[in-house]
C-alpha cells in the first residue's frame, strides 16, 4: 500500500504507536487531523515529561545516562525521543558500551503491551543509529516505583513494525478508520472531538434529518 | 478541551489591551479597569476604538482565542486568530464538497431544515402563550414554515433550496410583529432591514446576528474549517459563508429569542436607540451592553442536545455543529444533523 518511509515525509512519531496501540481512530485523529484535547491526565503526563526530559548526560558507575536523547529510523520511518538512554559497559560491543532505553510513564500501568511497542520502537532506532544490538530496556512507573525490564523479542519486534506501518500509511493516505464505540471511549481524552457514539450509528444522522423534514415528531 | 464559553468584550473607547504574565489588562486612562486569566477566555470582542498589543494578540492566538474587532455601531471589521488547526486535509474535504454540486445541495438543504424547523419551534412555543388575537396568525405563520419544510424535501436544486429558504424567511418575519408584546409604536417591526436597519428592532437583531456569526466563525476554525467557504450561502469576497451556514439554525434559538425579551421585558426602551440622518437606527452604548449581558448568560444556559444526546449549554452549540459538520465533510457521518430545538 505505501512505500517505504524514505520515499515520503510520512515520520510516523514514535508515541504515536502507543496511541495506535490503545485505539487506530484515536492515533489517526491525533496524528493525521492534528487534533488533541487537554485533560488533567494528559496535562500531569505533559509535566511529568517536561521533568524527565531534561537534556543532558550523566555519569554514573555503571556507565553514562543521555535524557530527552533524540531517536530516528530511516527504515521505518520513525522519530521521537527516549526520555533516558542508559549506556551500560559491555565488552562484546564494538566502542565497549550497549544502549538500553528506558521510558518512564507517570502513572500506573495501563496497557503494558502499548508501552512495550513504544519502548521497542526506541530499541529500533538506537540500533540503526549505533549499529549496535539493543536486547533489553526498561519501563518505569512512576506511581508505583516499580522498573520493568523489557526484553525485545522476535514477537516484539514484530509487532511493533507491524504498528509503525500501520500509522505510516494512516499519515501518508491521510485516513482516519472510522469510529467504533466501546470501552475504551469513557476514559478517552479525545471523546469530545471524536464523537464516537453518534458516528458509529449508520444512517442516524439521515434519519435526524428526515424527521426534522416530515415533521414526524413536530407539532 | 475548552469548555470556557466567557467571551471578553471590551466597549470602551480607548481602551487598551495588553499581556501581564497569563492574564488580560485592560487598562482605560491609566488605569486597570478588568484583569482576566487568559485561561478563562472563549474569545474577545471589541467595540470602537480599542488597542491590543502585538504580544497579547500572539499569546491569545497560541490558546485559540479569537479577537474580533467592530465598529461602534456593531460592524464587524476584523478578526485575529491564530494559524489553523494543522487539518489541510480537512480543508481539502470541505473544497471538495464545496465544488461538488450534488454535496452542497444535501449540506445546504440541511442547514435550511435546521432554520425553518427551529424557527417554526420557535412560533409554536410563542403560541402557547400569546393573547388569543394572535395565536391564529402565529399558526398559520408555522403551517407555511411546515410547508416550507416539505418543499425543501423535494427541492432539486441548490437554487430551489435557497428559493424556500427565503420564502420561509419572509414568512417567518412577517408574523415577527405578532411575537413583539410592547404596544409602543417605537418597537413597531417593519420587516427585516439590514445596512442599515431601519428600526430599532433590527437594530437589535443585526447586532445579535453579528455576534453570532463571530461565533460561529470561531466555532468553525477551531475545528479547522474555513469560515469563508460555505455551502447555502454563496461565496463572496470577505464574507464568512460557513458561519453563516452555521448559524442560520441558531438564529431564532438565540438571537430573535434574546431580542424579544429585551423589548418585551421592557430591558430595553425607546430611548436606548440612536437614529441617523439617513433612517438608520442603531443601539446606545448602554443598550449595547445591556444585550452584551444578556447575550453572555443565554449562552451559559443549557440545552438538550437530541442528536449528540447531551446537555450542553447554548454556546457550545456552534462548536458542536461545526464538529458534525467536519464528521459529515469527512465522510464520517453520511448526512448533516442540524441542531433541532425542543
Amino acid at each position: 500500500m505505501s512505500g517505504g518511509p524514505s520515499e515520503s515525509d510520512a515520520l510516523v512519531p514514535i508515541s504515536g504507536l502507543q496511541h495506535l496501540m490503545y485505539c487506530e481512530r484515536q492515533a489517526a485523529l491525533i496524528h493525521v487531523e492534528r487534533v488533541w484535547e487537554e485533560d488533567a491526565a494528559t496535562v500531569a503526563g505533559k509535566l511529568f515529561h517536561e521533568r524527565v526530559d531534561r537534556a543532558g548526560t550523566e555519569r554514573r558507575r555503571s556507565g553514562r545516562v543521555v535524557r530527552a536523547l533524540p531517536l530516528r529510523s530511516e527504515r521505518l520511518g520513525l522519530v521521537g525521543q527516549a526520555d533516558a538512554v542508559e549506556y551500560h559497559a559491555d565488552a562484546s560491543v564494538p566502542g565497549g558500551w550497549r544502549p538500553f532505553p528506558v521510558e518512564y510513564k507517570r502513572g500506573r500501568l495501563k496497557s503494558e503491551r502499548a508501552d512495550r511497542v513504544q519502548l521497542c520502537a526506541q530499541a529500533l532506532c538506537l540500533e540503526e543509529m549505533h549499529g549496535v544490538a539493543v536486547p533489553e530496556g526498561a519501563l518505569f512507573y512512576g506511581a508505583s516505583h516499580r522498573r520493568v525490564s523489557v526484553r525485545f523479542d522476535v514477537a516484539l519486534r514484530q509487532e511493533t513494525e507491524a504498528a509503525a506501518r500501520r500509522l505510516a500509511g494512516f499519515i501518508q493516505e491521510r485516513w482516519v478508520p472510522r469510529a467504533v464505540f466501546d470501552a475504551r471511549c469513557p476514559p478517552c481524552s479525545l471523546r469530545a472531538r471524536c464523537l464516537p457514539e453518534p458516528v458509529s450509528q449508520p444512517g442516524r444522522a439521515a434519519r435526524h434529518l428526515a424527521r426534522m423534514l416530515n415533521l414526524e415528531e413536530g407539532e | 478541551m475548552s469548555l470556557q464559553l466567557n467571551t471578553l468584550f471590551v466597549t470602551t473607547d480607548g481602551a487598551y489591551l495588553r499581556k501581564d504574565h497569563e492574564t488580560v489588562v485592560v487598562r482605560v486612562e491609566e488605569t486597570t479597569r478588568v484583569q482576566v486569566p487568559l485561561q478563562h477566555l472563549a474569545s474577545v470582542v471589541c467595540f470602537g476604538r480599542v488597542g491590543v498589543s502585538p504580544e497579547l494578540m500572539s499569546a491569545l492566538a497560541e490558546a485559540g482565542v479569537h479577537v474580533a474587532f467592530f465598529s461602534p455601531t456593531g460592524r464587524f471589521l476584523a478578526r485575529v486568530e491564530g494559524v489553523p488547526g494543522g487539518n489541510v486535509v480537512l480543508r481539502r474535504g470541505q473544497f471538495r464538497c464545496a465544488d461538488d454540486a450534488a454535496r452542497t445541495l444535501e449540506l445546504a438543504r440541511a442547514m435550511v431544515a435546521g432554520k425553518v424547523y427551529n424557527a417554526r419551534q420557535f412560533l409554536l412555543h410563542a403560541r402557547r402563550d400569546a393573547a388569543e388575537v394572535r395565536r391564529q396568525g402565529l399558526a398559520d405563520a408555522a403551517e407555511h414554515l411546515a410547508s416550507s419544510l416539505r418543499a425543501l424535501g423535494r427541492a432539486g436544486t441548490l437554487d430551489a433550496v435557497r428559493g424556500v429558504e427565503g420564502n420561509a424567511a419572509r414568512e417567518y418575519f412577517a408574523a415577527f410583529p405578532l411575537l413583539v408584546k410592547r404596544e409602543d409604536e417605537a418597537f413597531r417591526f417593519g420587516g427585516r432591514s439590514r445596512r442599515p436597519p431601519k428600526d430599532r428592532i433590527n437594530a437589535l437583531l443585526s447586532f445579535g446576528y453579528a455576534l453570532l456569526a463571530q461565533d460561529c466563525a470561531g466555532a468553525a476554525a477551531g475545528v479547522g474549517l474555513d469560515a469563508a467557504v460555505g455551502y447555502l450561502h454563496e461565496e463572496r469576497p470577505g464574507r464568512l459563508s460557513l458561519a453563516l451556514d452555521l448559524m442560520e439554525e441558531l438564529r431564532a434559538a438565540v438571537v430573535d429569542r434574546l431580542v424579544l425579551s429585551l423589548v418585551n421585558r421592557g430591558q430595553v426602551g425607546p430611548g436606548d436607540f440612536l437614529e441617523d440622518a439617513a433612517g438608520g437606527w442603531r443601539m446606545s452604548d448602554a443598550a449595547r451592553k445591556t444585550f452584551l449581558v444578556a447575550y453572555q448568560e443565554a449562552k451559559q444556559v443549557e440545552v438538550q442536545h437530541e442528536f449528540l444526546g447531551q446537555q450542553v449549554p447554548w454556546g457550545r452549540v456552534p462548536h458542536l455543529q461545526a464538529l458534525l459538520l467536519a464528521r459529515v465533510i469527512r465522510g464520517d457521518l453520511e448526512a448533516y444533523p442540524p441542531f433541532r430545538v425542543r
